[in-house]
Order: structure tokens, then C-alpha cells, then sequence
């Protein structure tokens, strides 16, 4: 970052001296976000307090050619909020203000450093925010709108990007654009699709609109317990082909099982294969006429052990069980290593093989929890870090994962973004046509690559002016990128 | 012709017209290019029952596609008016029905697309699998779009399961003001409405909530109106009044619909709308430009859509576009030369 002092004193002219960190020791509250296996402290943390700040500086980023991320709440899991060491990290932290409920228009109008369970909070009890990352408590819907986050409820709700009706957005050379609004279906592009779910790259967004929709008026929850994933993965389908739309369908298997109950304690039975937890929401009725079906579907596939959730506490309990799988994962193991690969559900069966074929090639435990509604799997993979070449190996076969899921038609990820985690994937699932088509998104937003360098696109790739005459990048005549 | 084929005519051409089912070459502004057309690619090249999800090419019609999900009991939600239309052609116009109060539109629906560029490429974004977030979500940007970022030759939809029961539930008012309030008080309860629509015609107003579901009798009773058991001829109607001799698709809030309304009955016009959307549809018999421009004034984002090729003359079919500056630089991107329905959306 070639005068950087100078953009230093940029940065603390525009958020105040206070708002801004330089000391090593402090950036490294920064240095990672929810992926703990990457780290990088930035040159600098700028804690802008407004959008017009926040467009401040970007635009002194610009001027100084300085690479720059944004972070939220930094709770993601695929390092898309990594710094760039000698760039400028954008802490957005200090944008929590909700700035409008327009309740008898269903919209919500929020700065992006809200957290997503406070968006609920504001429109409660009668309406909701529907997308629940597990994180929701902290997450902040900027983050989810990098991410386009889903959740346990996504299944039948839908995700971020089917709620963002509106943003307002710093495009990386620090001009301010509304993209969307409260109004659907404004005339043009629908760039404000197209921004979530960017990962960072586009810009930043410092307003958001979204959608809330009334409160189900009932919500019906239970257990039901298989001898084997591929047995509950038979109630998933019988459910599906029966028309029932739960509102989630989440899978655990042994080894999450017994994970959870060591923290839970709701005296699950841990030689149980999987359970499979199914939440009905809706009008009551539909619910009451739904529910006898579900527990019926789940008998048939094999299940001799159902318990239904009797009042909200037992269904927080239920929940709590499910939440836990991750964090009671580190009971097991020292380490684990999270994917987040899509299949299409009716292939979970041969996935699941695969994947115990390869936990015992590499003689590393897989433990399973998953949205089986949608066919995202979270395969755990457990390892001891302190052990020597452990981690690789984990890494390994956790890529060879990846692989077996996208060759079943799947995806490399259904919710936690690529970032830099999984970017060496994307050419498994993207041609080198297929990733140009995504540098041209790109390079209309951000021509001079100072957005999130790094992420999502596996190799760095520059912009050519468009349509002029070709010239040569300084990077690419040193050899250190290519030219898209 | 198949996709790679289209990829190989855009790279050769200066300018073409892309064109499927043909139903809706009347909207945006008028332009002249020699046609290129993606009706040849009618497969449906996967319906994976037990996945919901299918891969259709774009020349598909939508009402084929239909027919080989409901033998499945499944749907693609999407139903606007056009029994001729195409797969391809309801996504490049982001065209929708009544049913987009539940599902959403096209935008919402489609999991991944394959386009082929002027640059001759044929690109893949998305997936076939209903929850991916890997990549740019490029089907987003081309749904709407009017094929002029892109021809779409192939796309991976969601699907739903079709509901055997169903009923409609009508509630009659007078007053366009009236008529909004009693849709808003519906669209603020949990009634999980299959569809939730508004129609104004002739001075008098209904509200029309579908609901579906084995308890769908038992819910009706909480709905103050009359119930309709066989409805395809009221849902078919809301349909038809998105076509017109002259249509203009205003994009408001749910409380907004009040003026929509109003301005309906003023100008005679039938006016068709998704209540919780804040989506309405002006059916006029005639219109000039100058009731165009103050039909905006008043009411904000108005599209026209079918209209006299004179009136599109006359005035800016789209309006005032948001972000035109960063729509100009995507564009210079993805079609730099101006190659696909040069002039339609970016003058």
C-alpha cells in the first residue's frame, strides 16, 4: 500500500482518530472471522459510523489504489471477511441502526451492522424475519447479505436474497447506488439480486431493505429417531413427495448425536443411527392435518421412537440439540474442519456411503448434521491439529468430499459462501467460460479488483477497459496475474 | 440450432432480436434487428421427481412443462397469462402470476441458467440443486433482462408440489380505498394464501384469497366472503388482465395500491393486483403519452408493457431506470457491442 501513512490519516480524518486502528496488537481482534484456520491482520481498521463515511472511505481506498474487506460480524465460516494484510478492513460494527419499520408495508429498512435476530425483534410478535442463520444472534444482515445466507428454515422460507428488496451500496470506487427499494420489480437489471450473495466483492452495502412476513400462527416439532441416516433420509423423501413443505427438516447422525447430548442432556438415545427433527409451521389447522402424517411417514421408514415437542420449552430443547452439534463437536475432537456441499437430496443415501468410505480411508471420524430438506450437508470433519500432517489430511478429505457431492450434481456451498475456503472448488463446478461470465460481473462493479481480492475467484484475474484498446496491467507485466 | 450454436451466431452478428415464443415482442421500445431464435430448444432435459427441480431449455413452452409436472402432482409456480409462451421468454421478461404471492417470481424460482454470450461463450451460473451459493448469481441478472446481457439457452427451475384442494375466497367492496384496507388486513395474518390477489373493475372491487391445504374449507370460515370451489375462471381472469391494449405493471407498496386503485377508477381502467406485493396491473383501452407521463407523475414506477409500437415511440416504456449509470457498465460488459436487442431497455 504505497503511501499508506497518508491514507491512515485519510481514514482517522474521516471516522475520527478513535475510529481507527493501527496497533498490531489491536488489529488482531481482526485477524480471523468465524474460520478460525485463516489469518491476516490488516494494515488498518476503519470504523466508519455512517454510510457517507462508509463511502468516504472506500472512495480514499481508491484514490490510494489500497485494497480494502468489509467485515460484519465476522461469524462467518469461510473467510470471506479475511483481511488483506496491507489493506484496509471496513468494520461495519458501529451501522446498527434499524432505521425504519414500515409495518403496514411489510418492510424493514435497517443499517448493515443489525444483527439478524434484531430485525425479528423489531416486527415481533405478529411478523417475521424469516432467513435464521444458526448465528442469528450476532450475525448482522450485512454479513448475510454478502453471504445470502440461509438457515434452518430456508427450506420453506427461502433465503436472504428472496427478502432483500432494497439496498443502498458503496461501489468500490466510493460512489453511493440504490439498488432496489421498498417497490418490487423496478425496471432494468436487478442488480440488487445480483449484489447478494457477492461475497464482498461488488461493494458494500450500507442500507438494506427488507420484507418481513406475518408470524406463523402455529409451529408443531418433533424427533423422530432411525437406525441409520439412509433410513430418516427415507422419511425426508416420503415427507417431500407427500406435498408437506415443513418448515424444516434437519438431520443428525451418531456421532453428532452423541455429541449433543453430552451438552443438551434431552436424554437422546446415542446408540440411535440419526435423528431426524421436523418442524411444521403454519395455520393451525393445516398443521393439525399435517403433523399425524409426518409421524405416520416417519413410522413407515422405520422409526419405533417419535417425540413430539409438548410445549415451547421441549421444542427449544430440541432446537438446542440440533444448535449444539457444532460447538459439542469440539467434545469429540480437538479440531474439525466444516464443509457446507449441496446434493440433491435423493442422492444422500450414496453420498453418505461415499463419504464413510472415505472417513475410513483416511482413518479420520465424519460426524453429519445437515438441512435435509434442501440437501446441505455440514460433513464435520474431525481432527487432532496437534497431530503431525492431521490437518492435511483432514483437508484432504474433506476436499474429496466436495468433490464426491458436486459430482452427485450438487454444489460446493449452500450457505457459507466460497471466500478463500473454498475457492481452489470452484473450478470443479465452474468451467474457465462459466468464470469468466463472473469477471465480467466483476469488472462492471469493480474495475481496479479493490473489493475482497482474493476471494471467490480462484485465480486473480484484472479487468480490460471496456471496449477500448488493450493495455497492459502493471501485475500482469510483472507476471503475478492473468488477464481475464 | 442448439446452445453452442447460438453462442456461435451471436459471436458472428452485429445485432439481433432474440426471440422464443414470441408472445411478448412488444415490449420495451421498438427495435429493428434481424431475429434469432431459441424455439428449437424445446427439451426438457431433466425432471427430477423426487428433487423438485428440473432442466428445461428455453424454448420450452411453459404450458408443456406444466403438463409433465402435473403428472407428478408438481408445478413450476409460475403462471402468467400466455398459453404460448416460453420458459425462456418468462424469464428474460421476469413475467409473473397471481400465484407469485406465495412462491415469488421468476427471480425466486430459477436455480441456475446457461447463456450464451456475443463473445461466443456459452456460460453456466447457479446449479440444479435448490440452496447454492457458489458464484455470481448470474441468473438473477438475466432474469428480467430482456436478453439484452445475454441469450438464457437452458434453465434449472424449483418446483412445487401441487395442492389437490382448493378454494377461493371472494370479499366484495366498493370503494378502491376500502378495497386495499380489507386486502391489507388480510395480508397482515398468517394465512399461508396459495394466492392473494386484488381486481378493480367497473367502479366495484374484490378481494380473492386462495387458500389450499386438507384444511382449506375450515380456514375459508376465517376469511369474511364468499367461497368459490371452482375458481379457474377467477384466477384465469386476474391472468388475462395482465394483457391488454395498452398495460402498464406499477411497482408500489401494499398501501400504495389505494392510488393504483383510485387512478383506475378515473381512467376506466381494470386494474389487477398482488395485495401483499405491492405489484399492480393497468389495463387501459387506449392510452397517449401524456396520460403515461402523468399516470408516473402520480403513482411512481410504471412499466409500460403491451402497447401500440407508437406509444413505446412516444414514451420511455421503462421510466426513470435506478443505478442507469452501473446497468451501463454491466452491460458494456456482457454485451459491449451492443449486439443483443440493441436498444430495447438501454438507449
Amino acid at each position: 500500500m504505497d503511501g499508506g501513512r497518508q491514507l491512515i490519516e485519510e481514514l482517522r480524518r474521516i471516522c475520527g482518530d478513535e475510529h481507527v486502528v493501527t496497533e498490531h496488537h489491536a488489529l488482531r481482534t481482526y485477524e480471523s472471522d468465524g474460520l478460525l484456520q485463516y489469518a491476516a491482520v490488516p494494515r488498518a481498521a476503519a470504523l466508519p459510523g455512517s454510510g457517507d463515511e462508509v463511502a468516504a472511505v472506500v472512495r480514499a481506498c481508491h484514490q490510494a489504489g489500497a485494497p480494502w474487506v468489509a467485515r460484519g460480524s465476522g461469524s462467518g465460516l469461510s473467510g470471506g471477511a479475511l483481511p488483506i494484510e496491507d489493506g484496509v478492513l471496513v468494520v461495519l460494527s458501529r451501522l446498527r441502526r434499524i432505521l425504519e419499520v414500515d409495518l403496514p408495508n411489510q418492510r424493514v429498512v435497517c443499517e448493515p451492522g443489525v444483527t439478524n435476530i434484531s430485525i425479528s425483534a423489531a416486527v415481533g410478535p405478529s411478523h417475521f424475519y424469516p432467513p435464521d442463520p444458526s448465528s442469528q444472534i450476532v450475525c448482522s444482515i450485512g454479513g448475510n447479505v454478502a453471504e445470502n445466507s440461509g438457515g434452518a428454515h430456508c427450506f420453506k422460507y427461502g433465503f436472504t436474497t428472496n427478502y432483500v428488496c432494497g439496498l443502498e451500496v458503496v461501489l468500490p470506487d466510493g460512489s453511493l447506488m440504490t439498488l432496489g427499494g421498498k417497490e418490487l420489480d423496478q425496471p432494468g437489471y436487478d442488480l440488487c439480486g445480483v449484489f447478494v450473495g457477492s461475497e464482498g466483492t461488488l461493494g458494500v452495502a450500507t442500507k438494506i431493505t427488507v420484507r418481513v412476513v406475518p408470524t406463523p400462527e402455529s409451529v408443531r416439532t418433533l424427533v423422530a429417531f432411525f437406525d441409520s441416516p439412509g433410513h430418516a433420509g427415507h422419511a425426508v423423501s416420503a415427507v417431500v413427495s407427500a406435498g408437506v413443505v415443513p418448515g424444516a427438516i434437519e438431520m443428525m447422525d451418531n456421532l453428532s448425536i452423541g455429541a449433543s447430548e453430552q451438552m443438551g442432556h434431552a436424554g437422546w438415545p446415542t446408540d440411535a443411527g440419526a435423528a431426524l427433527l421436523v418442524e411444521l409451521d403454519g395455520p393451525e389447522q393445516e398443521c393439525d392435518a399435517r403433523f399425524g402424517e409426518i409421524e405416520r411417514m416417519c413410522e413407515e421408514a422405520g422409526s419405533n421412537d417419535i417425540r413430539v415437542a409438548r410445549d415451547e420449552a421441549e421444542r427449544q430443547l430440541f432446537w438446542k440439540m440440533r444448535k449444539a452439534a457444532f460447538p459439542a463437536m469440539g467434545r469429540v475432537s480437538s479440531h474439525y474442519y466444516v464443509q457446507d456441499s449441496v446434493i440433491p437430496r435423493t442422492r444422500l443415501a450414496e453420498v453418505l456411503d461415499r463419504i464413510d468410505e472415505l472417513s475410513r480411508e483416511y482413518d479420520l471420524k465424519v460426524a453429519n448434521v445437515f438441512h435435509a430438506g434442501d440437501g446441505n450437508l455440514h460433513p464435520l470433519v474431525c481432527y487432532d491439529g496437534h497431530s503431525e500432517g492431521e490437518a492435511q489430511r483432514a483437508e484432504e478429505l474433506a476436499g474429496e468430499i466436495v468433490v464426491a457431492c458436486v459430482d452427485a450434481g450438487g454444489s460446493i456451498t449452500g450457505e457459507h459462501g466460497v471466500g478463500v475456503d473454498k475457492k481452489r472448488y470452484m473450478p470443479k463446478m465452474f468451467s474457465e467460460a462459466d468464470l469468466d461470465a463472473f469477471q465480467k460481473l466483476r469488472c462492471a462493479f469493480d474495475p481496479d479488483g479493490l473489493a475482497n481480492p482474493g476471494k471467490v475467484m480462484p485465480t486473480p484475474r484484472l479487468c480490460g477497459e471496456v471496449p477500448g484498446p488493450y493495455r497492459e496491467h502493471p501485475l500482469e507485466k510483472a507476471g503475478l496475474a492473468e488477464r481475464f | 440450432m442448439d446452445a453452442a450454436g447460438v453462442a456461435a451466431a451471436l459471436r458472428e452478428s452485429s445485432g439481433v432480436r432474440v426471440v422464443s415464443g414470441g408472445t411478448k415482442l412488444g415490449w420495451g421500445r421498438p427495435i429493428e434487428a434481424p431475429e434469432l431464435s431459441v424455439s428449437e430448444l424445446d427439451a426438457i432435459v431433466e425432471h427430477n421427481e423426487g428433487d423438485l427441480t428440473a432442466i428445461l431449455q428455453a424454448g420450452v413452452p411453459l404450458a408443456a412443462a406444466q403438463q409433465r409436472f402435473a403428472d407428478a402432482g408438481q408445478m413450476l409456480a409460475l403462471d402468467p397469462p400466455d398459453d404460448g409462451a416460453t420458459i425462456g421468454g418468462v424469464i428474460a421478461t421476469g413475467d409473473s402470476g397471481p400465484l407469485r404471492h406465495r412462491y415469488g417470481g421468476p427471480r425466486d424460482l430459477v436455480l441456475g441458467v446457461q447463456v450464451a454470450l456475443p463473445d461466443g461463450s456459452l456460460a453456466r451460473a447457479g446449479s440444479k440443486v435448490i440452496k447454492n451459493v457458489a458464484g455470481y448469481d448470474l441468473a438473477k441478472l438475466m432474469t428480467g433482462a430482456y436478453g439484452t446481457l445475454g441469450v438464457v439457452t437452458e434453465v434449472s427451475v424449483r418446483l412445487h408440489p401441487v395442492s389437490r384442494q382448493k378454494l377461493t375466497v371472494v370479499v366484495r367492496r366498493d370503494d378502491p380505498r376500502a378495497l386495499v384496507d380489507a386486502a391489507i388486513e388480510l395480508t397482515h395474518r398468517p394465512l399461508e394464501a396459495e394466492r392473494l390477489d386484488l381486481r378493480w373493475e367497473d367502479g366495484a372491487g374484490t378481494v380473492l384469497v386462495q387458500l389450499t391445504g386438507p384444511s382449506a374449507p375450515d380456514r375459508a370460515g376465517g376469511v369474511d366472503g364468499d367461497v368459490v370451489e371452482d375458481d379457474d375462471k377467477l384466477w384465469a381472469a386476474q391472468r388475462a388482465a395482465q394483457r391488454g391494449p395498452v398495460v402498464l405493471r406499477v411497482s408500489t407498496t401494499q398501501q400504495g395500491l389505494a392510488d393504483v386503485l383510485a387512478a383506475a377508477n378515473e381512467h376506466g381502467a381494470v386494474c389487477v393486483a398482488r395485495a401483499a406485493l405491492g405489484l399492480a396491473w393497468l389495463r387501459l383501452e387506449a392510452a397517449d403519452a401524456e396520460l403515461v407521463t402523468k399516470l408516473r407523475a402520480r403513482l411512481g414506477t410504471c412499466v409500460l408493457l403491451d402497447a401500440p409500437a407508437e406509444l413505446r415511440r412516444a414514451v420511455d416504456p421503462w421510466g426513470p431506470l435506478m443505478a442507469e449509470p452501473l446497468m451501463r457498465r454491466v452491460k458494456a460488459r456482457f454485451d459491449p457491442y451492443d449486439t443483443l436487442n440493441p436498444g430495447l431497455l438501454l438507449a
